[in-house]
C-alpha cells in the first residue's frame, strides 16, 4: 500500500511538505485531482499518480494549468471534492478561469494548491501570488510546516464547502521541499459520483448573470472574513509591546529568532495562516496593544500594506515597518539569520548570531551550473543547428531542461519568457529583423502552450524554423507523462497524440522528424529547414535517457573512450558539445566512463575518429 | 534541546538528499524534533545540491555562519559552502574531487585540495577529511558515499544520535541487495572519523 494511504490515525511519518499536502487530500476524501506539473509543486501530483488507482479517486496530468483548473472546477461544481495543483506561474495560465470560477463558486470542496518560488530555484520569476487571492476574491491559506500542510489541506476543503468557493492554499519552495514529522488523521469516505444540477442563471457567466454573481462573491467575502477572524490559523501569540506580523515559512524564522534572542516576553506575534481575507478585528486588537510593528513576509509588502490600511481606517497610530532599506527586501527568500538580525536591529537588542568564517582566502572556485546530462539528445540537436545556422541565428527558447542550452559553449537560448513564448516571440523577431530565427520548444511545453502560437505562425505566414525537442516526457519536473506519451508502461490508459500529426494539423507543410543522435541526419534536417522559405518544423525525437532508464527502455550502456594515439586535440568534442562526461586531464581529452552512456554523438563529431567504444 | 544545524553539500547524483532524509528519519525514530530541507528540480542536473537537517528548531534552512556541522561530499563544494561555518563548526569532507565541466572547457580552475583543507582546518573547530569514494568502493558499492559520510557524522559525536539508531534506519530503508555494503560503508565512515 502507498504510504500516504495508510488508514491508521496517529501514525507519525517524516514527510516532504508536498507529501503532506497529498496526504491531506486523501484524508479529506478527494475524488478528483488534476495538475500541470511544475517545481516546487510536482511531488504532490506525482504522489497522486502513484496512488490514485489504489486510493479510488480520479487523477490526471492535464495539458496545462488552465485546463487542469477547469477539470477540477467541473468536478467540484458537480458536487465532488477536487484539487488542482500548480506552480505560481501556472496560476497566470489558469487565471482566466480562476477569476470567473470565483463568481460561479462550487458545490463540493475545491482546493487549489499554488506553489510560489521566492529566489527562483526553478522558475522564470518570483511573482507573489497572494495578489491572486485579492484579484479573484478567493480565500487563501498559508501553512508554516509539514504538519500544517496536511492539516490545512483538510481544513481548506471544509472551508471551501462552507463558503461554496474554491480555496487557494499557498506554499513556497521551502515548505514544499522541507521534511517534517506529520501525524496522520482519519481518512474520510470518498464521494466519487456527482450530479450536475442545471442552473444556467447561476453557471452561465453572461453579463446579466455575472452582475448578480459578483454581488454573491462580495457577500461571501463578508462570510469568509468572519471565519478568518475565528480561524485557529490566525493567532496572536504573547503580549509584549513589540509587534511582529508574519506568515508561511517566515513564521518558523520568527519563532526561532525570538527564542535565540531571548525576547519572548517582549514580543507579540500575529501569525496569519488564513491570510485572505485578513482578520480585521484581530489586527486592530493586535495593533492597539503594541508600540511598534515589524512585518516579516517574503516578496511583496502585501500584509504590510493591508495592515497599514486597516490602521489608517481605524485611526491607530503605530509605526508599521517591513519592506524598506535596512529592514526587509522585496527580493528573494528570507533565511533565519537575516530575520533574526533584522528583528534585533528593529527592536534594538543585540544580535547573537555567530560570525561566519573569513572566506577571503578561498581561491576562485570553478562554477558548477546545472547542465544537460551526458547523452542528452538536446545537445545533439543543438550541435546540428549550430553547424548549419552558425552563431548569428536568434534562438528563442522555452521552459524545460533545454533552457540549459543557454550555457557556453552551446549558447542556444537567446530569449525565454514563459511556457510557449518561444513560438510567439519567433513570429515577432522574424518579422522585425532580417536575422534567421530557429526556436526551441519541448514536447510537453508544445502541448501546454505552443499550439495556438504555431497556428498563428502558419496563418500569418511567419518565416522561421521551430525545433520541437521531443524527448518523450516532461523531463525537468521529474518525467511526468504528457499527451504525446504512451502511458502503457505505467499501467495507465490514456490516448497518445502524435506531435507530427498535430503540427501538420496546424497547417505546417515543411515537417521533418529526425533522431538527433544520428548527427548527419540532424544536420541534413537543419539544412533543409534553412533552405525552406516559410515556417519549417523539425521534430527532434529521442527519449530522455534518464526517462528511458526509468521505464527500462534504455539501450545497453557501452561507454566510449578517447584513443590517445588517434586524438589530435581538435577539442571539437569538448568545445562544441561540452558533455559533462568529458574532461581534460594533463592535456589529454578523457571520458568519464561512469557518466558516459555511449550515445556516440562525440564519436560522430570527432574528425579523427578517435572516440571509440570501450571493449568489454 | 540544544539546536544542531547540519548542512550537506554535494553534486547532483552523489546522494546527499538521501543522507539528509535518513538523518531526519533517525531523528524521528529517536524522538528528536527535526526538520529537513532539500532543493529539487532545476537545482539538480549536475549542479550543486544542498540540503540541511535542523534539530531542535523550526526553521528548515541554515544561514551563513550557522552550521554546527558541514558535510561536504565533494571538496571544492565544501570550500564553496564554507560561509555556512563559524569557528565552532565541525567540517566533514570527502577529498575525492569531481571537477565541474566548466573546468574542462577552460572556464575555471579546480582548486588545490591540500591548500583548501589547510584553510578549512585553520578556520573551524575541527576538520575530518576522508576519501569517501575509496571507502565506498571498498565497502562494495561506489554509490554508498552517502553512507560513509553519515557514518563520519555519527562517529564525530557532534550530534545526539548513536550508531545503532542510524543503522536501524538504514536497514529499514535500504533494499536488501545493498544493505550489506551500505552498512559496511557506514562503519568505515565511523572509523575514518575517529582517526580524523
Amino acid at each position: 500500500m502507498h504510504k500516504l494511504l495508510i488508514d491508521s490515525p496517529d501514525e507519525e511519518m517524516l514527510l516532504l511538505g508536498n507529501d503532506a499536502i497529498a496526504r491531506g487530500a486523501i484524508e479529506a476524501g478527494i475524488a478528483v485531482a488534476t495538475c500541470y506539473p511544475g517545481t516546487p509543486s510536482s511531488e504532490i501530483p506525482d504522489n497522486f499518480f502513484a496512488m490514485f488507482r489504489e486510493g479510488g479517486f480520479y487523477f490526471e496530468y492535464s495539458t496545462n494549468e488552465k485546463v487542469a483548473l477547469e477539470v477540477a472546477a467541473g468536478a467540484a461544481i458537480s458536487g465532488i471534492r477536487s484539487m488542482c495543483t500548480m506552480k505560481h506561474v501556472g496560476m497566470n495560465v489558469a487565471s482566466d478561469t480562476l477569476m470567473t470560477l470565483a463568481y460561479l463558486g462550487v458545490n463540493a470542496g475545491m482546493v487549489i494548491i499554488n506553489a510560489d518560488d521566492p529566489l527562483m530555484f526553478s522558475s522564470q520569476n518570483e511573482q507573489d501570488n497572494r495578489y491572486y487571492a485579492r484579484l479573484s476574491g478567493l480565500p487563501m491559506m498559508e501553512p508554516i510546516n509539514a504538519q500544517e500542510m496536511k492539516d490545512m489541506t483538510v481544513a481548506a476543503f471544509d472551508l471551501s464547502e462552507q463558503l461554496k468557493l474554491p480555496v487557494v492554499l499557498r506554499t513556497t519552495t521551502r515548505l514544499n521541499h522541507m521534511r517534517g514529522v506529520v501525524k496522520f488523521g482519519q481518512i474520510r469516505q470518498i464521494k466519487s459520483k456527482g450530479f450536475f444540477k442545471k442552473d444556467p442563471f447561476h453557471y452561465v457567466a453572461l453579463p446579466a448573470v455575472s452582475r448578480n454573481l459578483h454581488k454573491v462573491l462580495l457577500e461571501k467575502y463578508d462570510q469568509a472574513l468572519e471565519l478568518s477572524e475565528n480561524s485557529e490559523y490566525n493567532q496572536i501569540i504573547g503580549n509584549g509591546k513589540w509587534g511582529i506580523v508574519t506568515n508561511g515559512v517566515s513564521m518558523d524564522y520568527v519563532q526561532d529568532a525570538v527564542n535565540d534572542l531571548g525576547i519572548g516576553d517582549k514580543v507579540t506575534i500575529l501569525r496569519l495562516g488564513f491570510s485572505y481575507p485578513m482578520p480585521e478585528n484581530m489586527i486592530v486588537k493586535f495593533l492597539t496593544n503594541v508600540e511598534k510593528v515589524l512585518v516579516v513576509e517574503e516578496l511583496e509588502p502585501v500584509m504590510e500594506n493591508d495592515i497599514r490600511s486597516i490602521a489608517q481606517a481605524k485611526e491607530i497610530v503605530v509605526p508599521i515597518k517591513g519592506k524598506e532599506k535596512g529592514l526587509f527586501s522585496r527580493l528573494y527568500e528570507f533565511d533565519p539569520g537575516m530575520v533574526r538580525g533584522t528583528i534585533a536591529s528593529y527592536f534594538g537588542v543585540p544580535d547573537t548570531s555567530p560570525k561566519p568564517v573569513d572566506v577571503t582566502g578561498i581561491p576562485d572556485l570553478p562554477g558548477r551550473p546545472p547542465n544537460l546530462c551526458a547523452g542528452c539528445p538536446h545537445r545533439a540537436m543543438y550541435y546540428a543547428i549550430k553547424q548549419v545556422y552558425g552563431p548569428d541565428a536568434v534562438h528563442p527558447s522555452d521552459i524545460g531542461c533545454y533552457t540549459l542550452g543557454i550555457l557556453p559553449p552551446l549558447k542556444m537560448a537567446d530569449i525565454v519568457i514563459c511556457m510557449g513564448a518561444s513560438i510567439g516571440t519567433s513570429c515577432g523577431i522574424s518579422k522585425a529583423t532580417d536575422q534567421k530565427v530557429v526556436s526551441f520548444i519541448g514536447d510537453s511545453t508544445f502541448f501546454h502552450a505552443g499550439i495556438p502560437a504555431l497556428i498563428n505562425a502558419v496563418h500569418n505566414n511567419h518565416k522561421f524554423t521551430l525545433v520541437i525537442l521531443d524527448n518523450g516526457t516532461t523531463a525537468m519536473t521529474g518525467n511526468q507523462p504528457h499527451p504525446g506519451v504512451d502511458t502503457t508502461p505505467m499501467g495507465v490508459d490514456t490516448t497518445q497524440i502524435s506531435i507530427e500529426s498535430l503540427v501538420r494539423g496546424c497547417g505546417v507543410e515543411h515537417v521533418q522528424v529526425v533522431n538527433p543522435m544520428q548527427v548527419k541526419k540532424g544536420i541534413e534536417a537543419a539544412q533543409a529547414s534553412k533552405d525552406f522559405d516559410g515556417i519549417s518544423v523539425i521534430i527532434s525525437k529521442e527519449l530522455c535517457p534518464l526517462y528511458a532508464r526509468s521505464i527500462k527502455k534504455a539501450k545497453k550502456v557501452r561507454p566510449f573512450y578517447v584513443n590517445q594515439d588517434k586524438c589530435k586535440q581538435h577539442l571539437d568534442c569538448i568545445n562544441l558539445l561540452a558533455c559533462p562526461a568529458m574532461y581534460i586531464d594533463d592535456g589529454k581529452t578523457m571520458i568519464n566512463e561512469v557518466l558516459c552512456i555511449g550515445c556516440t554523438v562525440c564519436a560522430q563529431v570527432c574528425p579523427e575518429n578517435a572516440i571509440l567504444p570501450l571493449k568489454k | 534541546m540544544e539546536t544542531k544545524r547540519i548542512v550537506f553539500v554535494g553534486v547532483g547524483g552523489q546522494g546527499n538528499l538521501l543522507a539528509s532524509r535518513l538523518l531526519g528519519e533517525a531523528c524521528l525514530a529517536a524522538g528528536i524534533p527535526a526538520v529537513v530541507s532539500e532543493i529539487h528540480g532545476m537545482a539538480q542536473r549536475g549542479g550543486i545540491v544542498e540540503s540541511a537537517v535542523v534539530m531542535g528548531a523550526s526553521s528548515p534552512i541554515v544561514s551563513e555562519g550557522e552550521a554546527d556541522v558541514l558535510i561536504g561530499f565533494e571538496p571544492s563544494e565544501t570550500l564553496r559552502a564554507l560561509n555556512k561555518c563559524n569557528k565552532n563548526t565541525v567540517v566533514i569532507t570527502n577529498i575525492h574531487p569531481l571537477p565541474p565541466f566548466t573546468v574542462a572547457i577552460g572556464q575555471g580552475v579546480y582548486p588545490d585540495i591540500g591548500k583548501g583543507l589547510d584553510l578549512i582546518r585553520d578556520n573551524v573547530r575541527s576538520l575530518i577529511a576522508l576519501d569517501g569514494d575509496e571507502l565506498a568502493a571498498k565497502a562494495g558499492n561506489p554509490l554508498s558515499l552517502n553512507m560513509v559520510m553519515l557514518g563520519a557524522l555519527v562517529g564525530s559525536k557532534v550530534i545526539p544520535l548513536d550508531e545503532d539508531t542510524l543503522k536501524e534506519t538504514i536497514s529499514k530503508t535500504t533494499k536488501q541487495a545493498f544493505l550489506d555494503s551500505n552498512l559496511k560503508a557506514f562503519d568505515s565512515g565511523v572509523a575514518a572519523s575517529r582517526i580524523g
